[in-house]
């Protein structure tokens, strides 16, 4: 990537020292940065649930136990946010997309993720398939604290992280692309960090 | 939900470093001039790059801090400890310099003056900076909606656009500065000296009847108490615009 040089710039070169596993742009983190649009939400558990829409059945839903009844796997996954932090080694717990819809009948290319708040975001239906996307409960041993999207939020590490909706409460199974809340502000449709999709057009 | 207008692709570009402001031993202002800037609105950001003679590069986002009447573009950047841009933004950059960007980034967290609702901006620390735009954008759009900011700081000598917002705040246009000073104090101050809470918003704030739209910006843990005493004090929650100024950033 060519660059204006910058009179007098060195740099700390930690990302350049794990290139393998920091994206271009990217610099990595210890701590776990928030990042998030309002207010974060606080939905007691007794009152949250997770819904599929637009398959059949139609919604198929979950309570709280209902979900946390369902298998779930541990994940370890580095996460890259747009906001150009990397933290690497990350540890959770969820339930696998592929699980949830498991069972579910539709001709869906797309998945438009919503949440507590109003966000929502947009995925094609393959990145979200064959064990590459969860339902994470829990970070690091412990449940998810709330600003960092609990009770449950989506996790799609593969991706820039604003696709890993907190407070998720559902998918929307689609049967074409539709651009969520960042995507419709100026973020890329995609968001792939290998190729530095971040904003529209990259 | 608004939907912003889809934009080109936003490309790398070079402004001239024309001024450098110390604002406060810690912060400094960076101001260019972007021959090729289309403009922003008050509360985008943009992407700095900096890159070395061999090709490496860092790459960071800093919020703009001037009005998008000004002829200049403004960033405001708090040295971080160990921070890879920040400490060369602070500590290495002279005017003459150039520094390359892309923007103007974001459109939620942006505040436009034919806004009719009472405003409340409340910052912690350099999280000032986009709230700064917005206050600057207010004035030269010669705005009247009546706008209030609760500006946290350590101490005076940290408050970072402490001169001219005493001067806004003079202006008799409907603009209030309130201070809270949470470490060290001048002798002789009167004003708050603790972490912004429920009582002083209620205090210093609109009420939540008033619809006031709020804007919050600052480390997380001053957005998530600021934003859970707004919710407490009835504001609703699509009217609370937050963005996070973390320790992290480099």
């Amino acid at each position: 990537m060519s660059g204006y040089v910058s009179r007098g710039f060195h740099g700390k070169r930690e990302a350049e020292r794990e290139n393998a596993r920091v994206p271009p742009g990217q610099y990595i983190v210890r701590d776990f940065p928030v990042l998030s649009a309002g207010p974060t939400p606080h939905t007691p558990t007794a009152e949250w649930t997770f819904a599929v829409v637009g398959g059949a059945p139609q919604p198929t839903t979950w309570t709280w136990e209902q979900f946390r009844a369902l298998p779930s796997e541990e994940i370890r996954a580095d996460i890259h946010c747009v906001t150009k932090w990397t933290k690497l080694d990350t540890n959770w717990q969820g339930v696998s997309v592929d699980t949830l819809l498991d069972g579910i009948d539709h001709d869906a290319t797309h998945v438009l993720a919503f949440s507590d708040g109003d966000y929502t975001t947009n995925l094609p239906l393959e990145d979200v398939s064959d064990g590459k996307a969860w339902i994470a409960f829990n970070y690091d041993g412990e449940p998810l604290a709330p600003e960092h999207g609990g009770p449950a939020r989506l996790l799609v590490p593969h991706l820039y992280f604003w696709k890993s909706a907190k407070w998720v409460r559902g998918l929307q199974l689609m049967d074409h692309d539709e651009a969520g809340f960042w995507e419709s502000y100026g973020y890329h449709i995609y968001g792939d960090p290998w190729r530095e999709q971040r904003y529209a057009g990259d | 939900m608004a939907r912003a207008a889809v934009r080109g692709r936003l490309s790398w570009t070079l402004g001239d470093v024309v001024e450098l402001i110390d604002e406060t031993p810690w912060v400094r202002t960076i101001a260019l001039d972007v021959p090729e800037w289309a403009g922003h609105r008050a509360g985008q950001h943009v992407d700095v790059r900096l890159t070395a003679e061999d090709g490496y590069q860092a790459q960071r986002s800093y919020s703009i801090a001037s009005a998008p009447e000004d002829d200049r573009l403004a960033i405001t950047v708090e040295a971080l400890p160990d921070g890879e841009v920040s400490s060369y933004l602070v500590g290495e950059l002279r005017v003459g310099d150039k520094l390359e960007l892309r923007g103007p980034i974001g459109g939620y967290f942006v505040w436009e003056a034919d806004r009719t609702e009472p405003l409340l901006l409340v910052a912690g620390g350099s999280g000032m900076v986009p709230l700064m735009s917005m206050i600057r954008h207010r004035h030269a759009a010669g705005a009247t909606v009546p706008a209030k900011l609760l500006f946290s700081s350590r101490a005076w000598e940290d408050v970072i656009y402490r001169d001219e917002l005493e001067r806004l705040a003079s202006a008799g246009d409907g603009f209030a500065a309130i201070h809270t000073l949470t470490r060290m104090q001048p002798e002789g101050w009167t004003g708050y000296t603790r972490r912004v809470d429920a009582a002083m918003l209620s205090d210093v704030g609109w009420s939540a009847s008033a619809m006031p739209a709020s804007f919050v910006c600052g480390p997380t843990p001053f957005v998530e108490a600021v934003a859970n005493a707004l919710l407490l004090l009835g504001h609703a929650a699509p009217t609370i615009k937050t963005e996070r100024f973390g320790p992290t950033g480099g």
